[in-house]
């Protein structure tokens, strides 16, 4: 039995002198679900954003590229705007996960578990309520408002043009702040796990060999940590860009995303291939930044 | 390599000696701390104020501004109309989903980390595809799907999609606990005589279920969470709490809603807090 470990040097298998067909029967049944409920969907949002006719009348396939010109110019600040926010929400993130992820990794001691929960926790409360929440401490009346107000930082968000007249709610500042919130803990985990698995050893042979702590960091830290950065970001950035909550609950109709475009052609206005078309250009611009991203880092070896 | 260790004066790196740390080094620790506590402020702050707001008596249909405190909704937790029965309903999916979610995604774990096989590659990218893919492309392809295939959307849809979107994760956090394994257990397991299957129920299996266990808590999180996928698949007849919560951000937010997010949040901490105990217990006694 012990003589399987041996066979590739990878992960140790088990079969050998087993029936061949194991894995195949245990991946079967989920692969199958995948299959058929996120591929074959894909196929048909494809086919749909190539069909024309009306919800009632029927579709027929086409092959009507232009929906995909029209929609696109029609769309492109929502567009945008949903890649602009969802990067900004994603270094905010990091520059906050970071070292928060650093500290319960490398300083917290015997606290690391209860600090983990921590930032676990806001999982436990329905993220609509917690959303909503925000309206509830950016409002009017609440304390940040009158620190904003008090320091007249509210008059220089105002001139940036991250908030609008006299409040923090419905404004691009709002947004970011409750996309960063929301996605702040998809950032912190993935840094942590790569934070945790460095050996503190490395920063002391690093301090041995002269380096500064912020040298040490800048060569050692950092670049362990890298695999946490790039899960970290994607986590973060991809269901951002996608994300229509937010700009719903605090924004307002300029800040709109293209999530709410496209939950809007199909739920409400029912034209399903315009609406196919923005969800299916979404998809394959977010699939060949995260392309390049991951292939620009160097860690192909993520899941 | 340890020969320099005489020659530099301690009070580099870690912990050893307290004394001689640079003021720089003073500040930077403390700073990384500051940044942590304000992190973690941000991260707890709406927590807070779920919990504290579900203890308000508003003026208006919005719960939003803190009038007076007031016990009403604890008291009435159902009087929300149609909140508890979006609950339920989000309870059953939630249920039947993480174990579905569960037992499949465990199988392709155990496939994926146990086997080599043609098409390993390519299972491995089917699983992170869903997971690198926005809700909204998820939500609206299984609609044109349900669609165009004249499927009735309904409980059934929302099933079938939220099985599809929480078995990537289950997949993951499985596969990393079946990885962490010590491969010894099972050799000695094989030395004293033990068949694969006494072996894979009495070490293997045990071992591996607190990441079975954090695979289904995590799927019925996400199944219970979900707004955007839900909301495409579902009809009028098939309101989930999410989906309540976010039709009462229109209409008016009953303080109820407040209530349930507390009650969810006190009862995955004692959730947490039991599992930490439990698993302090067990490494304990050794």
């Amino acid at each position: 039995m012990s003589g399987a470990a041996g066979v590739e040097g990878g992960p140790r298998t088990r079969t050998g002198r087993r029936f061949a067909g194991v894995p195949y029967l245990l991946l079967l049944p989920g692969l199958l679900w995948l299959g058929v409920f996120f591929v074959v969907p894909m196929v048909f949002l494809l086919s749909q954003s190539l069909q024309t006719g009306t919800l009632e009348t029927g579709y027929r396939l086409t092959f009507h590229v232009a929906t995909y010109s029209d929609a696109l110019s029609q769309f492109a600040r929502q567009f945008l705007r949903s890649f602009v926010y969802a990067f900004l929400a994603t270094v905010l993130a990091l520059l906050i996960g970071y070292p928060l992820a650093y500290a319960i990794a490398l300083k917290a001691g015997r606290w690391k578990s209860v600090l983990l929960v921590m930032v676990v926790a806001p999982f436990f409360t329905s993220f609509l309520l917690r959303t909503l929440a925000w309206q509830t401490i950016l409002n009017s009346d609440g304390l940040v408002m009158r620190f904003f107000r008090g320091t007249h930082l509210i008059s220089l968000t105002s001139a940036l043009g991250w908030t609008n007249g006299n409040q923090l709610l419905s404004s691009p500042l709002a947004v970011v702040t409750g996309l960063t919130y929301n996605f702040l803990p998809f950032m912190t985990l993935p840094l942590f796990a790569s934070l945790d698995r460095l050996d503190p050893r490395l920063l002391e042979a690093a301090g041995d060999l002269y380096a500064s702590p912020l040298t040490a960091f800048r060569r050692v830290t950092l670049p362990m940590s890298m695999p946490g950065v790039v899960g970290g970001t994607l986590l973060t950035f991809i269901p951002a860009a996608g994300d229509f909550i937010n700009s719903q609950l605090l924004g307002n109709p300029k800040t709109a995303m293209i999530g709410q475009v496209i939950e809007g052609y199909f739920l409400r206005i029912n034209d399903y291939p315009t609406a196919a078309a923005l969800s299916f250009a979404l998809m394959v611009t977010i699939l060949v930044l995260v392309s390049v991203y991951v292939r620009r880092s160097g860690t192909e070896e993520l899941v | 390599m340890t020969a320099t260790v005489g020659q530099r004066p301690p009070g580099t790196r870690p912990a050893p000696a307290r004394r001689r740390r640079s003021p720089w080094t003073v500040l930077r620790e403390n700073v990384v701390w500051l940044v942590a506590a304000l992190a973690l402020v941000y991260l707890l702050l709406p927590n807070l104020v779920v919990v504290l707001f579900s203890f308000n008596k508003p003026n208006g249909r919005f719960n939003y501004t803190w009038q007076r405190f007031s016990l009403d909704a604890w008291l009435h937790p159902c009087a929300a109309p149609g909140m508890c029965e979006s609950l339920g309903l989000s309870l059953k999916i939630g249920v039947v989903a993480t174990v579905v979610a569960t037992l499949l995604g465990t199988m392709i774990a155990f496939a994926l980390a146990r086997y080599r096989f043609r098409g390993r590659t390519g299972s491995n990218l089917l699983i992170f595809l869903p997971m690198a893919t926005p809700e909204v492309v998820m939500g609206s392809s299984l609609l044109t799907l349900f669609v165009s295939l004249g499927i009735p959307l309904g409980r059934v849809t929302i099933l079938i999609a939220h099985i599809m979107f929480c078995l990537s994760y289950v997949v993951v956090t499985v596969k990393a606990r079946i990885a962490g394994l010590d491969p010894r257990l099972e050799q000695a397991a094989a030395d004293l005589y033990a068949n694969e299957w006494q072996t894979f129920r009495r070490i293997t299996l045990p071992l591996v279920a607190p990441g079975i266990a954090a695979g289904a808590l995590l799927a019925f999180s996400l199944s219970f969470d979900d707004y955007i996928i839900t909301n495409f698949n579902a009809s009028n007849a098939s309101i989930t709490f999410p989906m309540y919560v976010w039709g009462a951000a229109a209409r008016g937010t009953p303080v109820q809603i407040n209530v349930i997010g507390t009650a969810m949040f006190v009862l995955a901490v004692l959730a947490v807090a039991l599992g930490q105990l439990a698993g302090r217990r067990r490494t304990g006694v050794r």
